[in-house]
């Protein structure tokens, strides 16, 4: 785990801090430089909504060695109000409760930790609205 | 006048009944639940702990504040007995996620179950002093009761966040007592896993003498007595101690039971008075006097009076309700899960 | 630009090779294609592999291939597009010979997965995704394409038996190739019941870890019969590359993937061909979904049909578009920076009439389509025999 990519990213894992175009509109997540769609280099900060609804999702059951305490876990797109979407796990809700297109609430929950000692990973979850 | 500007709780779904823990042991269910007055208590799931408890409150709390800046809170202070680290303030984290930072003063702090309420006071005092214009109180604990132990029917999970301001308050701070002594009940050493406590000895002459003690001087000092009173709340290890602490200070079972959560919820140790008084003020009305006495073994108690004000019935339904949190969507889980959840299986290095 | 031919091929046979390192397969495959080419030198070389660095541990791969190949100075190239990364070699070396800068290239691809831990191949794989908005969150590669799926099912349809049955033929393609990694034929039930990876994606919907290389030999058109020795020359006649977004949540449509569709664009064009002339195609099979939604992207199918294709019959050995009669990804093994070229391979052999048990009739336009990750980037070729 890089401590410093870890901390860069904090405004996106803590505070959803998106980048919009001042030209366009569009939203992006993470904040970009260059606007795709228009080739605008102008953006100002904003915070994404705290709900949205679920596009797509799956349940892993092979996970990568930090997660395997948490199988089986769901992981989805997640389409926040106004349009831009993000990759998270979905929690608080059983598998065959969880639908494409169903209302979801963004937390703030421990992603992982580095052992007993190591640093405390933090981020954002989906659970059902 | 100084007071409560915003409050918010947060607590897991996951419930596990005492029936399920005695199953395991042993134990005769039913004289659990009689002896504690404690039927189930929350269980965090592994993607939770202080720090991700204590945003979630803090949120709801900043929702119910009336549209304050982030930016102008000064201090955050956040109590519990389960920090996440030993060396690293969960304040830090806390207060980046709210948008907080940089100009913030931050500590944690601890006093075994009293250490929100000392959070409280602290903050309080803070912005009575002029020092900063906001400032945040929080309690929350995932505390661990050794398996077997009789403290593992109530350790639970949960969190409470008071933002406190001069201005726009929804629960005036009228009057602050706190009484302490060098009393050994419960504790834990650095290192060890769980911590330990002294039977029957945390009864009379620790949470009853500091209980009792801190309620009757605080009404002292207020010149008010229970009658005075609409609301009551006392530390809540289990359902039997806050209700004879009550009666010996005469109040009534209607003052007590909007704040008693913990048959359902369990012992939310630094949570725990902190969240019974969210949940009063969830249904509290304009003038409503409310005395919090918070107990923390080694020991001691916070004591607050606090009076609502008319800005209370126009916040409650901005940020989810404790009871609601309390009543809707428990899951319930069996002891392995439980006991996987809170890392109680021993795993390869 | 001048006109480029295929004059050599070679690839080793695929599977866990413990006693081979990386240096080992590739020069194995490297040297059956000099030798198949007939060349006595080679001028420059371009060599794709996603992580040398993460597998073994070797990065510099330009200067360590071209050192144990032998070939004296010549300027070596290592690219990486992930999964394309061997369609990508190939393509930077067909540039090179169309645009005049050497006469006899090499191009090959390999990768050495098993030197790992299964844990740590899971994780060299997964910097194919987005790292701190994919991978931090718990997803998977598998999990990336599961929920590929899960769309594509809930767009159209697309039925758990229909991806099964995207397994169950290239098994039955891969039975009939003697280099492939897993030949045994396999059932939709097998498919279906085997162990569940990332919901709806089982075992048998993913390709293995695998170790190996295959290799091609290019030179000008015009050169090409001094080497031929009476085999049918091959040329290259189109090359397409597209990107797009690294993480599948930036896409536009979820389980459309639009990098396939702008380099076979790119390479129908050059080519002159559409779909309907080509008589067989090598796709990147990753996960039995990649394979459907490839169909439709390649303009094969219609959009959202690419899972009836599969009750239809239409990609099968004997069907009217024979989709990965090598096997695939699936039953030939993904060693990552390897499978570009081995397409290739496949399709010249085919082109060729050489391709025994598999050869598919008459066949004189092939294509291949390699993707990286979950479609960030696509290469795709047609080749044709004159």
């Amino acid at each position: 785990m890089s401590l410093p990519s870890y901390w860069r990213e904090i405004p996106q894992r803590y505070r959803l801090e998106a980048s919009c175009c001042t030209k366009c509109g569009a939203t992006y997540f993470p904040p970009r430089v260059v606007c795709s769609g228009c080739g605008c280099r102008q953006f100002e900060t904003v915070n994404l909504p705290e709900t949205g609804k679920l596009v797509t999702y799956t349940i892993i059951h092979v996970a990568p060695s930090r997660f395997v305490d948490q199988v089986p876990y769901a992981v989805g797109i997640v389409e926040f109000d106004g349009g831009t979407r993000a990759m998270m796990q979905v929690v608080d809700v059983s598998e065959d409760k969880i639908k494409i297109g169903m209302p979801v609430r963004i937390e703030f929950r421990k992603l992982y930790s580095d052992g007993e000692a190591g640093v405390i990973c933090y981020g954002y979850k989906a659970v059902p609205a | 006048m100084v007071g409560i500007v915003g409050y918010g709780a947060n607590l897991p779904r996951y419930r596990i009944k005492v029936e399920e823990i005695a199953k395991i042991w042993g134990a005769d269910a039913e004289s659990y639940k009689k002896g504690l007055m404690v039927y189930q208590k929350s269980v965090p799931a592994p993607d939770q702990d202080v720090i991700s408890m204590s945003v979630e409150a803090a949120r709801n709390a900043l929702k119910r504040a009336g549209g304050i800046n982030p930016k102008d809170i000064g201090a955050i202070y956040i109590g519990s007995e389960s920090h996440p680290y030993a060396v690293k303030p969960s304040g830090t984290v806390v207060a980046e996620a709210i948008g907080a930072t940089p100009e913030i003063h931050c500590a944690d702090f601890e006093f075994a179950c009293k250490a929100g309420s000392e959070g409280m006071f602290v903050a309080y005092g803070l912005v009575k002093a002029g020092l900063v214009k906001y400032a945040f109180g929080i309690g929350a604990d995932t505390s661990q009761g050794a398996p077997g132990d009789a403290l593992e029917y109530t350790a639970s999970a949960g969190a409470a966040a008071f933002i406190f301001g001069n201005e726009k308050t929804v629960a005036d701070v009228l009057y602050t007592y706190s009484f302490m002594t060098d009393t050994p009940d419960f504790w834990r050493r650095e290192y060890a896993h769980y911590p330990r406590h002294a039977g029957r000895f945390t009864g009379e002459p620790a949470y009853f003498k500091h209980v009792v003690g801190c309620g009757k001087a605080i009404m002292e000092m207020a010149k008010m007595k229970a009658s005075d009173f609409k609301y009551a709340v006392f530390h809540q290890p289990n359902g039997k101690f806050p209700m004879r602490a009550s009666k010996m200070l005469g109040f009534s079972k209607e003052q007590i039971e909007p704040g008693l959560l913990v048959p359902w919820l369990g012992n939310t140790y630094s949570g725990s008075s902190p969240m019974g008084l969210t949940a009063i003020l969830d249904v509290a009305k304009p003038g409503d006097k409310i005395l919090m006495v918070s107990y923390g073994s080694g020991s001691g108690s916070d004591g607050f009076i606090f009076e609502t004000t008319k800005r209370i019935t126009e916040v409650q339904g901005l940020a989810p309700k404790t009871r609601w949190l309390l009543d809707e969507n428990q899951v319930y889980i069996d002891y392995g899960t439980y006991a996987k959840f809170r890392g109680k299986i021993r795993k390869a290095e | 630009m001048r006109r480029v031919a295929v004059i050599g091929i070679g690839m080793t046979k695929w599977g866990e090779l413990w006693e081979k390192s990386l240096r080992d397969i590739f020069v194995e495959a490297a040297l059956l294609a000099i030798d198949d080419a007939g060349v006595d030198k080679i001028e420059a070389m371009y060599v794709g592999c996603m992580t040398g660095g993460l597998f073994t541990g070797q990065e510099h791969l330009a200067s360590v291939l071209a050192d144990y190949l032998g070939v004296g100075h010549i300027p070596s190239v290592r690219l990486e597009s992930a999964c394309a990364s061997g369609g990508l070699a190939f393509r930077h070396g067909f540039i090179d010979v169309a645009s005049g800068m050497h006469d006899i290239v090499l191009v090959g691809g390999v990768e050495k997965m098993t030197d790992v831990s299964g844990d740590e191949a899971t994780y060299a794989l997964a910097t194919a995704a987005d790292q701190e908005y994919e991978v931090y969150s718990g997803v998977t590669f598998p999990g990336l394409y599961a929920m590929m799926a899960m769309d594509h099912m809930n767009k159209y349809g697309t039925t758990r038996e229909q991806l099964a049955k995207v397994a169950v033929k290239n098994h039955k393609n891969g039975s009939k190739n003697p280099l492939a990694q897993f030949p045994g034929k396999i059932s939709v039930e097998d498919v279906i019941n085997s162990v569940m990876v990332a919901d709806p994606l089982r075992i048998l919907d993913c390709s293995p870890i695998t170790d190996g290389s295959a290799c091609a030999v290019l030179c000008p058109l015009d050169d090409a019969k001094k080497y031929a020795k009476g085999k049918p020359i091959v040329e290259v006649t189109g090359t397409g590359h597209a990107t797009d977004t690294i993480a599948l949540h930036a896409r536009k449509d979820l389980c459309y993937l639009t990098s396939t569709e702008l380099a076979a664009k790119e390479a129908y064009k050059m080519a002159g061909k559409g779909p309907k002339d080509l008589d067989l195609v090598e796709v990147h099979d990753c996960f039995t979904i990649a394979e459907i939604m490839v169909t439709e992207a390649l303009g094969l199918v219609e959009k959202g049909k690419g899972g009836k294709a599969l009750d239809d019959g239409l990609t099968e050995f004997g069907g009217k578009m024979p989709v990965n009669v090598s096997g695939g990804l699936k039953s030939k093994g993904h060693p990552v920076g390897a499978t570009g070229v081995a397409q290739i391979y496949e399709i010249v052999k085919q082109l060729r009439g050489d391709a025994g048990e598999r050869q598919v009739k008459g066949a004189k336009v092939g294509m291949t389509q390699n993707m990286g990750g979950s479609g960030g980037s696509t290469v795709c070729h047609i080749l044709e025999v004159k």
